[in-house]
């Protein structure tokens, strides 16, 4: 469809969330908006492709998970390099035991599986229903529901089993966990 | 021209806080059911704050001039620094 005002309006009012999918996929601010900034041009150059009346959002979502992820193969030694810089990109340092935790939190979510992660933060975060996160992805909805069980459970193992006792025979998540394997 | 920076608006460190002094509360529960749909809870906690806080920073200029630049295909358009960087919708 053309690009009228409301049209506009509308990739306007979605550049929040994109920029903090963005933020939250790539843990780099600098890099993330580039990714919006390029997600925004093809969306524009492509706009005739649009269906009205469909997910705007989802279809803005879908051109940023693509770049992101020819991106980050073309670029998964820098990204190492660079990884953990996301707290560099925060302007005013929260306190430190808050910042330790968020910290950690930022670095267990980059611990896991890129799949994982995507599924887990268009669902948990993002506020997809798991059908449109598998129309992101270009997957089934049931590996949907897999993945972000898995990341679930990841990211439990990975922030809070070794402090709770109690958590520790949890089989579900041993089970989950040993069988993600990397 | 650099974009905004992300700037922590103190959300993060509130939702923070909360989640670790539940945590140390629910380390106690004796109850594996109870304690994981915690741990669920908090992870769902933490992950929302971190992404709502960048969601909370709204549109940087550098997007919103984009946007408008080529939704107007004529050259003498207003496009200078009309920028509404507050156009978050609420």
């Amino acid at each position: 469809m053309p690009l009228t005002d409301a049209l506009r309006d509308d990739i306007l009012a979605s550049v929040p969330s994109l920029r903090a999918f963005a933020i939250s996929l790539s843990g780099n601010g600098d890099r993330a908006d580039d990714l919006v900034q390029e997600t925004l041009l093809r969306a524009l150059a492509n706009i005739d492709s649009f269906q009205p009346g469909s997910n705007l959002p989802a279809w803005l979502f879908t051109i940023l998970r693509n770049l992101f992820r020819s991106d980050y193969r073309k670029r998964r030694r820098e990204v190492e390099d660079a990884e953990g810089s996301y707290a560099k990109t925060l302007k005013t340092q929260p306190a430190q035991s808050a910042h330790l935790e968020f910290e950690e939190f930022r670095a267990a979510l980059d611990k896991l599986p890129q799949d994982q992660r995507e599924a887990l933060i268009l669902v948990g975060a993002s506020g997809f229903s798991y059908e449109d996160a598998a129309a992101i992805c270009g997957c089934a909805v049931g590996t949907i529901k897999s993945r972000v069980n898995r990341a679930r459970s990841k990211l439990s193992a990975l922030l809070y089993v070794e402090g709770a006792e109690d958590f520790g025979p949890d089989e579900t998540v041993r089970a989950v966990i040993g069988g993600s394997g990397g | 021209m650099k974009p905004q920076r992300l700037n922590s608006r103190g959300n993060v460190e509130q939702v923070m806080k909360e989640v670790k002094s539940q945590a140390s509360k629910g380390a106690g529960h004796g109850k594996q059911g109870g304690l994981n749909a915690e741990i669920q809870s908090r992870i769902g906690h933490q992950l929302r704050a971190m992404y709502d806080d960048v969601v909370r920073q709204g549109v940087p200029d550098r997007f919103a001039e984009l946007i408008r630049k080529l939704d107007v295909p004529k050259p003498d358009a207003q496009v200078e620094s009309t920028g509404d960087p507050d156009d978050g919708r609420n």
